[in-house]
């Protein structure tokens, strides 16, 4: 069964785009792998393949979850729907 | 799948066995390397390995230099060695540590004689050395005689998503064979460090973990200038969708399955503690990392790529896969296994572990690998501080 949004793990709060790109209000099959489960989205922007795309509202200083583990924080308040990357996540290291 | 039981590989002298053949040249300093080259171009079925270093090193750094010349010789996949080096002492013990395995090992050195009078000198033992290893013949070996390293680069979303675990699927599955398999990249497992040493198999295992890793960790704190967002991720990451370094790592330390890692080896290491998974301290730079992999003894090496990294060895077959479909179509001469078909969900995980296994035996047997057939031979020694 095709999916356009790979998520690992239940907890996780961004998905990964597995099609070419999605483009905005697009209404995206998800697959979270972890639990085999089913979910849905609206995007709001184009998200190239590979890239990420947030399940819920994220406020500034809030944690990424991906793999069920964080990957960063939030430094500029992101959309359920919206695009997920360097400008608006930062890492917690260095 | 049944997963076979054996491969078609060279058996060594000293028990190991090679997926290659090789008769190497091996220059001990950066001045020799024209002579080595020199050597190869006489006589085929020989290849010389140039590199950029060798001169003034010492302490710490000379004995890496060392271990990974002697490492290389010592190889399974390398049949026999002429080692040419500008002075007699340094050159020699690389020979005698090279000479441990029983492999036919001779040495060289230019002073007093010049480049012209050596490269004349050691074609003739070369030319016999690349006769005697023609004749040797492929044999049944068992799967135990696999020892396989692991490194990703170019790295992207789909690693972390698939093609990374398809090794990881691949090592549960050859594991209980006895294989020896090998992961490293200190750096890349930062923001994953604290998972990645619970996965030590004895408490020893997990706290020389994080001794490698801390020890790293405060090189990199010392030399930054700023951060390192602008090379962890590297542009290529960022570009296939890797926001950050912890991402990174998370999606790296997808390759070792669900394994436990039986011991931390320093780099070019060669393990001592039988089959099973070890960790190795290496950059996460492709080519010095399976350098010093190879150097270890690893004789076959398995490489997820996201956004295409086009890496090879000159003696340990670098095996490239990749799960992006972009990259699977617009790199298509540099994939030896698509499994972007996980993406789609037309391909589950251990369906790609078991093409990927497949492929691995096909490249043991003797397939050429991709960067084989282009010619990548990247042979990168690390260097862990300035020379004297």
């Amino acid at each position: 069964m095709a999916t356009d949004i790979i998520i690992h793990d239940k907890k996780d709060n961004v998905g990964v785009v597995v099609i070419e790109k999605i483009t905005p209000k697009q209404d995206c099959k998800c697959w979270i792998m972890e639990n085999d489960s089913s979910a849905s989205i609206q995007s709001i922007d184009e998200i190239p393949l590979g890239h990420k795309i947030a399940m819920v509202d994220l406020k500034e200083g809030d944690t990424i979850l991906k793999y069920g583990h964080d990957i960063g924080k939030v430094v500029k308040a992101i959309k359920k729907g919206e695009h997920v990357h360097v400008h608006n996540v930062k890492t917690k290291k260095w | 799948m049944e997963i076979p039981k054996s491969f078609l590989g060279y058996k060594r002298e000293n028990g190991r066995a090679g997926t290659r053949n090789h008769v190497i040249i091996l220059p001990v300093d950066d001045i020799s390397n024209a002579c080595a080259e020199a050597v190869a171009n006489n006589i085929k079925g020989t290849i010389a390995l140039p590199h950029s270093y060798g001169r003034l090193q010492f302490g710490a750094d000379l004995d890496l230099h060392f271990k990974t010349m002697i490492g290389t010789g010592s190889n399974p996949n390398v049949a026999a060695v002429i080692v040419i080096g500008i002075e007699p002492k340094w050159t020699k013990k690389i020979v005698d540590g090279i000479a441990k395995t029983g492999k036919p090992v001779e040495g060289f050195h230019i002073e007093r004689t010049g480049d012209i009078g050596t490269v004349m000198k050691a074609s003739k033992k070369a030319q016999e050395f690349s006769q005697w290893a023609s004749e040797k013949q492929r044999e049944e070996c068992p799967m135990s005689d696999l020892w396989i390293s692991v490194k990703c680069g170019e790295s992207d979303t789909t690693s972390g998503l698939a093609s990374n675990p398809t090794v990881g699927n691949l090592m549960e599955k050859l594991e209980p064979l006895g294989v020896h398999l090998c992961f490293g990249e200190t750096s890349e497992l930062t923001g994953a460090e604290n998972v990645c040493a619970a996965r030590g198999a004895t408490k020893e295992a997990s706290e020389k973990f994080m001794k490698t890793w801390n020890e790293y960790n405060d090189f990199i704190l010392k030399e930054a200038t700023n951060d390192l967002s602008e090379s962890q991720p590297t542009a290529g990451n960022i570009a296939g969708g890797l926001t950050t370094i912890e991402e990174k790592a998370f999606g790296n330390f997808q390759k070792i399955g669900n394994l436990k890692f039986i011991d931390v080896l320093e780099p070019a290491e060669e393990p001592a503690k039988g089959a099973g998974l070890y960790f190795m301290d290496t950059s996460s730079a492709a080519a010095e990392c399976i350098t010093l992999q190879a150097a270890g003894g690893f004789n076959i090496h398995l490489f997820p790529t996201g956004q295409g990294n086009i890496v090879g060895n000159p003696i340990e077959p670098v095996v490239k896969l990749t799960a992006n479909p972009l990259t699977a179509k617009s790199m298509s001469e540099h994939v030896d296994c698509d499994v972007s078909k996980i993406l789609s969900r037309e391909m589950n995980l251990s369906e790609a572990g078991d093409k990927l296994i497949e492929t691995t035996l096909r490249v043991a047997n003797g397939r050429l690998t991709c960067a084989e057939a282009l010619g990548h031979k990247e042979f990168v020694m690390t260097k862990l501080y300035r020379s004297a």
